[in-house]
């Protein structure tokens, strides 16, 4: 079961990789695809299982492109 | 209450969304541009507080100029320099209403000085949000009066030079000794947690404008990838090792707490 996941408006995305940054070293679930997005952006995607719903990239990402969710208690 | 989902048979509360106040347009800031992080704080707070309907919002010249098509409030758009002075009209016309700026440091510290210092003497009830990237954004990336000693700039390939241009100016120090503002603080949002302060800054000074409590001003300190011709991690970086150390993040003056 999974204790959080995002999702990622990719078209809004200006990869500018501040959510990487933001995610908690041990958790790290998040990289840059090797796609891109239609204005030409690398956009961020979330790459592993590993994410807890902290919501540190959503307050990062000045775009506002992240949904985050976590499990409810 | 927080939305909830289902996914799998299990559910998923919504812990953060885009503000249903930010309209759907994309920004035009360049990638990891801190007024993009304010301006979705901002309509963060008024979609909470359930202001969208009784706010008006000034934006000014400089790169903030497009925010009323970002916003999904009432907006106004001020010459250079007199968002202050357009908001004060405006909070008298409408004393009821929520009044606030959004402007740069070329705008508010450069040529609107004398508007601002003013206003904040006058103790009008606006919310002044004052973002400091220490140069001049929007017009590829000049001397502003922030900018730091020896920071090279598109006007100043050598670094700043204190001789020939003077300090850089410390706006919310200066307008904290005057008796009609009731919060001055500096904020940044170059971690989660400072993201946080800076909510509850804004938060703060929105709830000083409703009291009609007098001018609150909030200095964001700011980054400009473009303008300082970096990434914008390198920017966060170089943000936090030399803008913060010279301009010292916290609250300046607060009337409640005196």
């Amino acid at each position: 079961m999974l204790k959080g996941f995002i999702e990622v408006d990719i078209e809004r995305c200006k990869g500018c990789e501040l959510c990487i940054g933001a995610c908690p070293p041990k958790i790290a679930c998040l990289s840059m695809s090797k796609q891109t997005n239609k204005k030409g952006y690398h956009f961020m995607e979330q790459t592993q299982n590993s994410c807890i719903g902290c919501g540190n990239c959503a307050l990062m990402c000045p775009d506002s492109v992240i949904t985050v969710y976590r499990l409810k208690k | 209450m927080s939305k909830v989902i289902e996914r799998d048979g299990v559910q998923y509360e919504v812990i953060w969304e885009k503000p249903k106040g930010l309209k759907e347009k994309q920004m035009h800031y360049c990638p990891g541009c801190a007024h993009s992080t304010l301006e979705k704080l901002i309509m963060e707070v008024i979609g909470e507080k359930g202001l969208t309907e009784n706010t008006i919002g000034v934006s000014p010249v400089g790169c903030s100029v497009f925010a009323y098509d970002y916003m999904d409030i009432d907006m106004q758009q001020a010459a250079h320099g007199r968002a202050a002075a357009v908001a004060t009209g405006i909070s008298r016309v409408f004393p009821d209403k929520l009044v606030f700026t959004i402007q740069g440091d070329g705008d508010l510290a450069a040529i609107g000085t004398a508007e601002t210092i003013h206003a904040c003497n006058r103790g009008e009830n606006i919310v002044i949000f004052f973002v400091n990237n220490a140069i001049y954004g929007m017009t590829g990336g000049q001397m502003a009066p922030t900018t730091l000693e020896g920071q090279i700039t598109s006007s100043s390939p050598h670094g700043r030079d204190v001789k020939l241009a003077g300090h850089p100016i410390k706006i919310s120090e200066l307008v904290a000794q005057l008796p009609g503002t009731c919060f001055v603080t500096r904020v940044a949002v170059n971690t989660p947690q400072n993201v946080k302060k800076t909510k509850a800054a804004i938060e703060k000074a929105f709830n000083n404008a409703l009291d009609k409590k007098g001018t609150s001003l909030v200095e964001l300190v700011g980054n400009c990838p473009s303008g300082w011709k970096m990434t914008p991690v390198n920017s966060y970086i170089w943000w936090e090792k030399n803008m913060i150390p010279m301009y010292p993040l916290g609250v300046i003056k607060d009337v409640d707490n005196n």
